[in-house]
């Protein structure tokens, strides 16, 4: 994992001030989705070896959740978004 | 070749000229009747149980890289069966009992070595949740004792009972807990298939399953094409990378778990504790080192190597339950990919393809599993239906909620 | 005869002689010594014992790399064992002793195992101890534990403190040889900020110990030069007894830093050792090469040495290494070694050269041998000579001292801590680093230069192109470019046709046949030859043996070294210590910890503490005369029950959430209606998780339109904060609300008991009365005649008339204060969370010991808050899965004893009455209980299947860890008040 995250809002800041909780590759489903959808967000999950988006919180710093795109093999981080904005997840 | 300290004493006098190799290297044959992708614990115990127990022994464990080079191959070589859940305690009894034996089965000795383990608690609500599973640990018939921090003390003296943050008020310890050597578990299980005809394949990485009408009928291989009659999958924390190859989607996400190992020392600590108040275990393995582990690292990983921030918690939790490993050196850290599944629980079961089978999300405690994981895949794969002891890890537990989660997390891996 | 001090030379003080002891025997050296040089200087030769044979062992090496001379340093808590003398700064007062050895290291009665070897070659405990079955636990491994293992640790506590810091720079500079020296100085002029760290006690690395011109100035010189300038410059900072153990992602470096190692006085105001996390921009890998030892029978007899360590004992620490030295070389270096030795007036016996027809230039006395090896080594705890095969011919040659020059390895451990592999080399006979990583260079001998010239130019062009790249425009290299010369000769991994046990891995007594038998029986592969033989598992982590069982295991395999590989090079490079990774987070300050704003009042006020998380809690407040914790409080829930009592609630986490959808936010968050909750109320609510389990409970209040105050578990406070901010911000976008965590802010004390309004009226300036302030209010109010301005909550957790009033935190403990003189007219006394849980279990109330990850709603009864109207909320999608509506989950009961006089615990089964203990009988367990003096008896909550429908069935409550099997009957788990006659009174 890499040692800094480049928030949006207070810019590079130690790993340590952020919490993950997991794929943001995910999106809530409607409330009517069916029981499909509603199993394949909460339990399934695309784990990939290679680029993955995700969800850390600044915890430590402006606590905004935010998007990281980081590789699961490298470690590298590719891209930070706050989640707002993302979009994706609503 | 059997082994034993005569088949030793006998090959010493002859210059140890005469050892056969513990395992061929064969040519993958065209077809087997079963193929097993993974050539780690899980992989190669299911190999042994189907040919020793189930009479199937038309069978090839495809390894990518050398066998046990997974996670059987680094981790913190504890066993024990103290679950509270009724979908895991009998499994993890069965195998403690299978470990019991497991020497004489398999004629290797894998030092299993039931030296007791204890489980810190450092507050009356650990001590009330110690308590229930101590009971349910009881009610199945398996060994726990509820110690007192009086009675923890005459074992452990060089504990830190008044720890200036959280002293110890005691243990749950279930003393046929212990350890084992790790690389001979894979070792052992290689031999003993090996010797009952079972294919073990080295350097044979999987890329590609193949599928007619429904059906699996082989895999793509860097070695070529291998026909089966029916599939398992045995892949730890590269299920995910598998399972894509059938379009499965797992309730799994791949963490790192570092361990580490100390110099090796004269015998400092003799049974295996785990601190309540921080996340630490350790145990002393017959070599001298001390082998220790404490959380994952938190973030989806595969890549066999963690950082160095988890590396301190560890060693700062370790000094907190033992001062005087202050000035002990740690030799050597490693990291393990985890395939954490969304309860905490394994699954073994059946998949949307009917000739296809899946064993995954051990999380961090597959070693200990690894004969129970091995027999139950082996009576699935074997005769189509789940032992009565793995019933309960089905992939549709979590559609039909019915988890099996003994941390009560819920469905975020990274707290299991 | 063995090794012994010159009368002249090298770079120790000799006016600073230093006191030590080994093996209780005082000795001296001096300043400028490593251990290992000053028992070499004391003729002291054999140090230490192996592992499994316990041969005699002697200093090999003067590094890291050292897999003989292990010794324990210290007394008491400050014991080391396992600690290379190599590495040892010698100070006064230190005190070494041997290891692996009894009686002592000059007899050693565990030799024995020598004569066994036969049967002890690799692997073969898996083998045998097998029958019978019980004797392995019993006999054998106790066995083995004892012998194996090398230095005992202490139990005694670490007096010493320790620390971590985190540093940035430019240019990390790994070693301070030639080629770090050259990087630092190219960085250091061209404006970089730099740090430059070396595990030695002096940099310089091969300066210290060359003795040939460089530039055309001497080593020394060049050195000091370079030195001076560095020193000068404010950007550059010089770590020296700095080991760099590990590279992690993001460009991070582990390092540890030696401050007070070198000395018997500890400051105890600084730490001993200290960690360093240093981010760097870039960093140069100027490692330097280790040399290899040849694998020739009795390579492990004391005098025998690396020739490149015989150098640098001889030109650091003017060491003889003996009266006669054979040098056995496949390498240039062999040579250099022997001149500086006859320049020192010393005599060597022979240059064994195993190149037939390599191109020499020697000028010295001594004869060479070319196209000879050493076959065997001869000498028991010392070296008498050694044979040699030349030519077909066998020769014995009388030497008490050998240097071996096997070849160099470069040393590309850290270049490998993140994945990347090594790359085998024919040309250079090494294994490289991997190539092109980003963020790390290597340059000089660790990139396979042989010449201190070109290791010069190696390192200042390097460090010029990377710190062009990272933007320093007027970088030039420090010294030209040189081109490098060196010739690399064959490897010779093995000598053929030795008669005594040729050894690869020192530590491990891991010797040629061992990994023959590993390849013939099926464990050639690289790691599994590791794993079978521990070749390369020793406290040196193969530093030396690695590279010569590769080219062993590639020779058996009849395949190239590049075919076989490495095993996986990992942190850390060197053993680090637990204190270090540790720091400062030890003790009291393992964790933080955190105070309620009330703590010294309930401190003031008797109360004893637990701890609860971070947080200190008071538990009860003994008064004079109870003496057991039960008496307290017994007496507290029957004064709160009877009068009044006040209890410190303000750990509970307290969340402000304003903004115009705030209430449509907690009616998405809430599994209850929040929609419409007016101003000035609170409601109870329940908070799922998305798979539709509970996650957290409490009240949430409504102060005014757009603002709400929530309070959640003590335990739960930071999750359910990160949980709104989730919902809010990567959910629901799209709604206007913010939070502000006020845990902190608010010192909260619940007020309970029949008498708690006419006490806290006389506080609070707004009428409380029943009419004006029911069940339910919350409010903001003004108390002590308008000194002060509040909230007031009229909310109960022990099913009293209650309130719990929140001020200011600074405020708190002079509130409680007012309360408690207001009312001790009433009786009202100070309680703690052990009569709060004694009164909420009388109610059936709810905490996380029954919220415990695994239940729904309806499991507690609370079937009915969860909203079937409201269009969405936070786990309402999973709730109707099978499994959460099958009728036998466990559900919420009470349970108590037939016999009052019997009791059962937290954490007892629930069976059926008669049924045989079983899982399958298993129908449940308490999850909370406690005594409770005004049913007289214990009583407890219960997860039970079909709980709720068992009402007045007999059950055994089944605790087997206690032998306590206790009739009970199940029950409503509202015990006291059912009515609520005294919550609304």
């Amino acid at each position: 994992m890499a040692s800094l995250i480049a928030c949006p809002h207070c810019g590079p800041r130690p790993k340590e001030e952020f919490t993950v909780r997991g794929d943001a590759g995910i999106t809530r489903p409607a409330p009517d989705a069916g029981e499909d959808a509603w199993h394949a967000y909460v339990y399934l999950r695309d784990n990939p070896r290679g680029r993955h988006k995700e969800h850390w919180h600044h915890t430590s710093g402006c606590r905004r959740w935010l998007v990281v795109e980081r590789d699961t093999m490298t470690h590298t981080i590719h891209a930070v978004s706050d989640a707002s904005a993302e979009g994706a997840t609503a | 070749m059997r082994y034993s300290a005569f088949s030793v004493f006998l090959n010493a006098l002859r210059g140890n000229k005469g050892w056969a190799p513990a395992w061929r290297s064969p040519v993958p044959k065209n077809h087997y009747d079963v193929v097993i992708i993974g050539g780690g614990g899980h992989g190669l115990a299911t190999a042994y149980y189907l040919a020793k127990e189930f009479g199937v022994t038309n069978v090839a464990v495809l390894e990518k890289g050398y066998i046990g080079s997974g996670n059987v191959g680094r981790n913190t070589t504890i066993i024990r069966s103290n679950y509270l859940l009724l979908g895991n305690n009998p499994f993890y009894e069965l195998s403690m009992k299978l470990w019991e034996g497991l020497e004489q089965d398999f004629n290797f000795n894998a030092m299993v070595s039931q030296r007791g383990v204890l489980n810190l608690y450092h507050s009356d609500a650990q001590r009330d949740a110690y308590t229930r599973r101590g009971n349910a640990m009881r009610l199945h018939g398996v060994d726990a004792d509820l110690l007192d921090r009086h009675a923890v003390r005459q074992m452990l003296p060089f504990l830190d009972f008044d720890n200036a943050r959280f002293p110890i008020q005691g243990a749950l310890m279930q003393k046929r807990g212990g350890t084992v050597r790790h690389d001979a578990v894979a070792w052992g299980y290689a031999r003993g298939a090996d010797m009952r005809g079972v294919d073990i394949i080295q350097n044979c990485e999987v890329t590609g399953i193949r599928r007619e009408n429904g059906r699996v009928t082989g895999v793509e291989t860097s070695q070529g094409f291998i026909g089966c009659g029916k599939l398992a999958l045995a892949a730890a924390g590269n299920s995910t990378v598998v399972a894509d190859m059938v379009d499965l989607k797992l309730p799994i996400e791949s963490h790192v778990l570092q361990a580490f190992v100390s110099e090796g020392l004269k015998p400092f600590i003799d049974n295996v504790v785990t601190f309540g108040a921080g996340h630490f275990y350790v145990s002393q393995s017959d070599k001298g080192g001390l082998v220790f582990g404490g959380d994952i690292d938190g973030y989806n990983s595969y890549a066999q190597r963690g950082n160095l921030a988890t590396v301190e918690h560890v060693a700062e939790a370790g000094v907190a339950m033992i001062p005087a490993l202050s000035r002990v050196r740690v030799l050597r850290s490693w990291g393990g990919v985890m395939d954490m599944s969304m309860d905490g629980s394994p699954i073994i079961d059946r998949t949307h393809i009917d000739n296809l089978y899946l064993n995954a999300g051990w999380c961090y405690g597959g070693f200990k599993a690894t004969p129970a994981s091995g027999f139950c895949y082996a009576h699935l794969i074997a005769r189509n239906e789940p032992h009565e002891t793995g019933r309960a890890f089905r992939l549709d537990r979590f559609a039909r909620g019915r988890m099996i989660d003994e941390k009560g997390v819920g469905s975020q891996p990274n707290l299991h | 005869m063995t090794s012994y001090r010159l009368s002249r030379g090298g770079r120790i003080d000799r006016a600073k002689p230093l006191d030590f002891t080994f093996d209780g025997k005082p000795m001296q050296g001096f300043a400028g010594d490593t251990l290992a040089s000053a028992l070499l200087a004391n003729g002291r030769q054999l140090v230490g014992r192996s592992f499994k044979y316990h041969r005699p062992r002697g200093i090999l090496t003067a590094g890291a790399a050292e897999p003989n001379a292990l010794v324990t340093i210290g007394e008491g808590g400050r014991t080391e064992a396992n600690t290379r003398a190599t590495l040892v700064e010698l100070y006064s007062g230190l005190t070494a002793k041997s290891q692996n050895r009894w009686p002592s290291v000059d007899f050693d009665l565990g030799a024995i195992n020598s004569l066994l070897s036969p049967f002890l070659g690799a692997g073969f405990y898996y083998k045998t101890f097998m029958w019978p079955a019980a004797f392995w636990e019993k006999v054998y491994e106790p066995i083995i534990r004892k012998a194996a293992g090398l230095g005992r640790a202490t139990y005694e506590p670490d007096p010493d403190s320790y620390e971590k810091c985190w540093a940035h720079c430019d240019l990390l500079v790994i070693g301070a040889g030639p080629a770090g020296l050259a990087a630092a100085l190219t960085a250091g002029r061209a404006g970089a900020r730099v740090i430059l760290a070396d595990e030695g006690f002096e940099p310089g690395g091969s300066l210290l110990s060359e003795t040939a011109p460089v530039s055309g100035k001497s080593a020394s010189d060049l050195l000091a030069q370079t030195l001076a300038e560095l020193a000068d410059m404010p950007n550059v900072r010089i770590f020296s007894r700095t080991t760099v153990f590990g590279w992690y992602d993001g460009n991070v470096f582990g390092a540890v830093e030696s401050v007070q190692k070198n000395t018997a006085t500890i400051d105890p105001n600084r730490p001993v050792e200290r960690i360093w996390r240093i981010a760097a921009k870039q960093a140069i890998l100027a490692s330097g090469a280790e040399e290899r030892p040849l694998v020739f029978g009795g390579n492990d007899i004391p005098g025998v040495m690396m020739a490149g360590a015989m150098r640098s004992y001889l030109n650091r620490q003017a060491i003889a290494p003996g009266k006669s030295t054979v040098i056995f070389t496949n390498d240039a270096s062999g040579y250099a070694a022997a001149a500086d030795l006859e320049a020192a007036g010393l005599d060597v016996a022979a240059i064994v050269d195993s190149r037939p027809d390599a191109a020499r230039t020697w000028s010295g006395k001594a004869r060479i041998l070319p196209g000879a090896v050493v076959v065997d080594a001869k000498g028991g705890r010392s070296l008498k000579g050694v044979t040699v095969l030349n030519n077909g011919r066998t020769e014995t040659i009388a030497a008490d001292a050998l240097g071996m020059a096997g070849g160099w390895s470069p040393i590309i451990h850290l270049a490998c801590h993140r994945g990347a592999k090594p790359v085998w080399s024919d040309a250079k006979a090494a294994f490289l680093a991997p190539q092109a990583q980003e963020g790390l260079t290597v340059v000089g001998a660790a990139a396979s230069i042989g010449s201190i010239e070109a290791c010069l130019a190696d390192g200042a062009g390097k460090a010029a192109s990377t710190l062009l790249a990272l933007g320093f425009s007027k970088a030039s290299a420090a010294f030209a470019e040189k081109a490098d010369t060196t010739i690399v000769s064959k490897p010779l991994w093995r000598v053929h046709g030795s008669k005594g046990k040729a050894f690869v891995d020192y530590q491990n007594d891991v010797h040629l046949k061992d990994l023959g038998l590993a390849v013939s029986e099926g464990y050639g592969h690289v790691e599994l030859a590791k794993r079978y033989t521990t070749n390369g598992m020793a406290t040196d982590q193969g530093k030396l043996s690695n590279i010569n069982a590769i080219g062993i295991l590639a020779e058996a395999r009849k395949v190239s070294p590049a075919d076989v590989g490495t095993t996986t090079f990992r942190p850390f490079y060197t053993p680090l210590s637990f204190g270090a990774l540790t720091g400062a987070s030890k003790g009291k300050h393992f964790q933080p910890v955190r105070k309620s704003p009330l703590h010294d009042w309930a401190r003031k006020n008797g109360a004893v503490f637990v701890e609860t998380g971070l947080w200190y809690r008071s538990s009860w407040f003994p008064k004079a005369g109870e003496t057991t914790w039960r008496e307290s409080v017994d007496r507290e829930v029957l004064n709160v029950r009877k009068n009044a009592g006040i209890c410190d609630v303000s750990t509970l986490g307290k969340i402000e959430i304003f903004g115009r959808d705030a209430a449509e936010f907690l009616n998405r968050v809430y599994c209850n209606a929040f929609l419409k909750l007016p101003i000035g109320k609170a409601r109870y609510g329940l908070m799922l998780r998305e798979d539709g389990m509970i996650y957290d409970d409490g009240t949430t209040s409504r102060l005014g339109e757009t603002h709400f105050f929530m309070t959640t578990t003590t335990a739960y406070a930071a999750g359910v904060m990160n949980h709104l901010e989730f919902c809010a911000q990567a959910l629901w976008p799209d709604l206007d609300v913010q939070f502000a965590s006020s845990t902190d802010q608010w010192a909260q004390i619940a007020v309970a008991g029949p008498k708690s309004r006419t006490i806290l009226q006389t506080l609070v300036d707004e009428d409380i009365s029943d009419a004006a302030f029911p069940f339910l209010s919350a409010k903001e109010v003004s108390l002590c005649g308008g000194m002060l301005t509040g909230r007031l909550f009229r909310i109960s957790f022990s099913g009293e008339l209650a309130y719990e009033l929140a001020v200011p935190a600074g405020y708190g403990e002079a509130i409680a204060d007012a309360i408690m003189d207001a009312g001790k007219p009433h009786g009202i006394c100070p309680y703690g969370v052990e009569a709060l849980g004694v009164m909420r279990i009388e109610k059936g109330h709810v905490t996380h010991s029954e919220i415990n990850g695994t239940v729904i709603p309806s499991d507690l009864g609370f079937a009915k808050m969860v909203s079937t109207t409201k269009p969405d909320f936070i786990g309402k999608a999973m709730l109707s899965r099978e499994g959460l509506m099958a009728e036998d989950r466990l559900s919420l009961v009470g349970v108590k004893p037939l016999d009052p006089a019997t009791t059962f615990k937290t954490g007892s089964h629930i069976l059926s009455e008669g049924a045989v203990p079983s899982l399958e009988n298993d129908h449940g367990y308490v999850s909370s209980s406690c005594y409770s003096p005004n049913l007289g008896s214990t009583i407890g909550l219960a997860l039970v299947k079909h709980g709720p429908k068992r009402h007045g069935e007999h059950v055994t409550v089944w605790n087997d860890l206690k032998n306590e099997y206790t009739k009970a009957v199940l029950c409503s788990p509202v015990f006291f008040d059912p009515e609520n006659g005294k919550l609304h009174g």
